[in-house]
């Protein structure tokens, strides 16, 4: 077993890293997770081979007797020291770097092209710079995602009338796209690695998250990351990343296609209520 | 023998001997009716590895479920029901009352008390105990909760969760949390106000000082979850909305009130453990314990820094950033203190002359765990990375190593050191150093790939996965850890058995120890000591072994430490 995992050790190291996909803000947070390893594995060496190297040392031996040292305060304070300055360095680095994790770039030229400075009443709904995004409403449900793509969606999705999927999202690339995320139910929490961290969907909040992905035709997987019931583990996500031209073209196709589904189900509805199967009850 | 006769023989010398019982009566009413504190502990101790056998096999069975991909072994009902069960029992069943057992049988023992100070309000706290575990496990007959073991609503409100066994989780958590409630009372009053003459502050054993800390942290948090759990009922049956979003209720709030039980809950499980071994290693590596006020005072400050660090469970709810900031710090704070402990027992076995016992390899294998939990705590602390772990099988693995080294291997390491006292007989030490290999190795084929799974995406709490996104070979390789970890642990079980028939008879004193329990025969007589030595120091029972050396120039042999040859 030990050979066949140092052969396979160089494969599987990369399993023991955050992702890095080419997408924002995942990268950012990748290089975090990075620095924090590379102090993480010294600090282990060190603490791990001090105390494996006392315990091989120190075997009980005929006549050695043991050192009666109870204590040396200098010893003391010189490690309470030294940990609480790894801490202060660990903190630098996350405040540094958290500006690139929770406030979302422009988008880029090559992106889809939208227009700017809408104003939010959110404080905590992240706005790129110039205030061009591209907002998506998630909504949880026992076990299903559904997207709302556009602005509007945060009203009231049917009334606006903007495109809607379920489980799968259609993105442009290059595009700062900034997430709406509201449960119907019970607690769900939206994650795709590959894009960025985890937010939890809570009934009764409304939690916003971003990213902005530049690999044209990448698909990512996510899963809802906070049990929900018994088929928490079906509750996955996909998303597709398209060319900007592409995704609106999706978007036309994906809005025809529902109107002509409610077209279908008005005429059916009609008919039900003519045959006497269904009771009109629209205003 | 008379009392005047003990006060004239030169002190100190080990003189307790057995008490008759007053009289004969049924053993069984004996057990259910004891007030003795011995007696108490003891069930404590078996109740709890049985519950630890349940908590285990619920385990194994979710670990076979996910060996492979798309497996259809167990529904996701079941599935859903063995994680609430299995975190439930573990925390509320084992660890917690484990230590409870443990500080039951010993700290009246080492601080030489003749029993706990509300000797009757100990029994309750077993029997609530034992009860809360059967209102909880008679569910399995009717329908088991699945909301899990942190019961979130609305998951765990009416609407989603229908049937009684939410109830029965709800009551366990009141049965078993006005038991360690009354208990921690119980060890507070002992702890403070029944020590031996001279056993001032500073010379309280290191376990005392985390039993009494245990306690404080118990009766912080556990009238918290008390109440949470009392709304969740009020919510469920009796029309309140606490926790209902559709009504003006906040299922965040439910978040708050349980992590602000939830965390220090993870400082109550562990400070004990940390405990027994400020006391073991010193024994075995024959030194003093190096920086006795610094683990004493770091013990304390964790226990302050517990209660300041609940949000860390929820940086993904929504929680403005600095409140997060704050939630990273004051997690970051408390690796100080707990690094300060790590880096006090290294240099206690350093230049120490040690004497590799069953309990020793525990008690190191312990701390070589512990430290790889505490490490991975750090990337859970900055929050942007939790963003990326948090709720996945990262966390999973961050929580075993530090549960179970922190609480199942310290366990292992006080059972092997204590079970001579108890039991009055040894364990096999060749086959507790098979069990602790085999543990060790399992353990970390077990949960060191699980941080793997988490980092390639897995989440908690799924009952199957596709096959093809990498998770596949971990997942696998996990599952055998885990039978081989059940492997090590029945090795130890076999020798608790074995030894209670075939065991060295230990003596009063096998492992030379430091503090007062070893003063008295084993297994202690019903009044513990008939003489209560004066304290001079922590370690009262090397000044007394030096005293008769040089009363009597004779060295001190003790019984059973001749195998340990060398030593």
């Amino acid at each position: 077993m030990l050979g066949a995992s140092l052969v396979l050790a160089p494969a599987a190291l990369a399993n023991f890293l955050t992702p890095k996909s080419g997408a924002q803000p995942a990268n950012e947070i990748h290089s975090l997770y990075m620095i924090v390893l590379y102090i993480a594995a010294v600090v282990f060496a060190v603490v791990e081979g001090a105390l494996f190297y006392s315990v091989y040392k120190f075997r009980a031996k005929k006549g050695a007797v043991a050192a009666q040292i109870h204590g040396n305060t200098r010893l003391e304070i010189g490690w309470t020291v030294g940990a609480a300055v790894i801490l202060v360095v660990l903190t630098t680095v996350t405040f540094i770097k958290l500006p690139g994790i929770i406030n979302p770039p422009n988008s880029s030229a090559n992106g889809l092209s939208l227009s700017g400075g809408v104003l939010t009443a959110s404080t905590t709904e992240p706005s790129p710079p110039n205030g061009k995004k591209l907002v998506i409403c998630i909504t949880g449900r026992q076990f299903i995602w559904a997207y709302y793509y556009g602005s509007g969606c945060e009203s009231d999705p049917y009334s606006s009338k903007v495109a809607y999927s379920y489980q799968e999202m259609y993105v442009p690339a290059n595009t700062t796209i900034v997430l709406h995320i509201e449960s119907l139910d019970v607690i769900h929490s939206w994650w795709v690695p590959s894009l960025g961290g985890k937010v939890d969907a809570v009934p009764g909040y409304t939690t916003y998250t971003w990213f902005k992905a530049s690999k044209v035709g990448a698909l990512y997987h996510g899963q809802c990351a906070e049990l929900c019931g018994r088929l928490h583990a079906a509750m996955t996500a996909l998303v597709k990343v398209l060319t900007p031209a592409a995704w609106q073209q999706w978007l036309t196709q994906q809005k025809a296609w529902i109107a002509a589904q409610e077209q279908q189900v008005l005429t059916l509805r009609k008919q039900l209520i003519a045959n006497g199967n269904l009771t009109a009850n629209l205003s | 023998m008379s009392a005047s006769d003990t006060a004239l023989r030169p002190v100190p010398q080990v003189i307790a001997h057995e008490v008759p019982k007053p009289r004969e009566t049924n053993k069984w009413v004996d057990w259910i009716t004891t007030t003795d504190h011995k007696k108490i502990g003891i069930m404590y101790l078996v109740l709890t590895f049985v519950f630890f056998c349940l908590g285990g096999i619920e385990a194994l069975m979710m670990r076979l479920q996910l060996s492979v991909p798309n497996n259809t072994l167990l529904t996701p009902e079941h599935y859903n029901e063995l994680l609430t069960m299995h975190g439930t029992t573990m925390i509320f069943l084992f660890v917690v009352p484990v230590m409870a057992g443990f500080g039951n049988y010993f700290v009246p023992l080492m601080i030489g008390a003749r029993d706990m100070a509300f000797p009757r309000l100990n029994a309750l706290s077993f029997w609530l105990l034992l009860f809360g575990g059967i209102v909880f496990y008679f569910s399995l007959f009717f329908t088991p909760p699945e909301a899990g073991w942190w019961s979130y609503p609305p998951l765990s409100s009416i609407l989603y969760s229908t049937s009684g066994g939410q109830d029965a989780w709800i009551f366990l958590i009141h049965l078993t949390g006005i038991s360690s409630l009354i208990g921690a009372i119980n060890f507070y009053a002992t702890i403070v106000n029944m020590r031996a003459p001279g056993m001032g502050w500073g010379r309280l054993p290191l376990f005392v000082w985390s039993v009494l800390i245990y306690a404080i942290l118990l009766i912080i948090a556990l009238p918290v979850v008390g109440a949470a759990v009392t709304m969740l009922l009020t919510d469920r049956h009796f029309g309140t909305h606490f926790f209902d979003p559709t009504d003006h209720g906040s299922p965040l709030l439910w978040q708050h009130l349980f992590w602000f039980f939830g965390h220090p809950e993870v400082y109550i499980m562990i400070l004990p453990g940390f405990g027994m071994i400020s006391e073991i290693i010193p024994v075995f590596s024959r030194k003093p314990i190096f920086g006795y006020k610094a683990i004493a005072a770091a013990t304390c400050v964790i226990a302050f820094l517990a209660v300041l660090v609940w949000g860390h469970h929820m940086f993904a709810s929504p929680l403005p950033v600095v409140v997060m900031g704050f939630f990273m710090l004051s997690s970051f704070l408390i690796a100080i203190p707990t690094g300060v402990k790590i880096f006090n027992w290294i240099a206690t076995l350093w230049r120490g002359s040690i004497v590799m016992t069953t309990s020793l390899y525990f008690a190191v294998g312990f701390i070589a765990i512990f430290i790889i939990g505490g490490i991975t705590g750090i990337f859970l602390a900055v929050f942007p990375i939790d963003w990326q772990l948090n709720d996945t099988y990262f966390v999973v693995a961050h929580f075993h190593y530090v549960l179970m080294g922190g609480a199942v291997f310290t366990v292992f390491s006080g059972l092997y050191y204590w079970y001579p006292k108890i039991t009055g007989r040894l364990m096999n030490e060749t086959l507790g150093k098979w069990s602790f290999w085999i543990m060790f190795w399992g353990f970390n084929m077990t949960f060191f790939v699980q941080h793997a799974l988490g980092l390639s995406g897995m989440p908690r709490r799924i009952y199957t996965y596709p096959p093809g996104v990498g998770w596949s070979t971990y997942n696998l390789i996990s599952t055998i850890g885990s039978f081989i970890l059940g492997l090590g642990i029945l090795l130890t079980f076999i020798n608790v058995f074995r030894s209670l028939k075939v065991g060295a008879i230990a003596g009063p004193d096998p492992w030379k120890g430091n503090t007062l329990e070893w003063f008295t025969t084993s297994p202690p007589p019903a009044n513990n000591f008939d003489v209560i030595p004066r304290v001079r120091s922590v370690e009262p029972m090397r000044d007394i072994r030096r005293q008769i050396e040089r009363d009597t120039g004779v060295t001190q042999k003790t019984g059973g430490s001749e195998q340990f040859a060398g030593a």
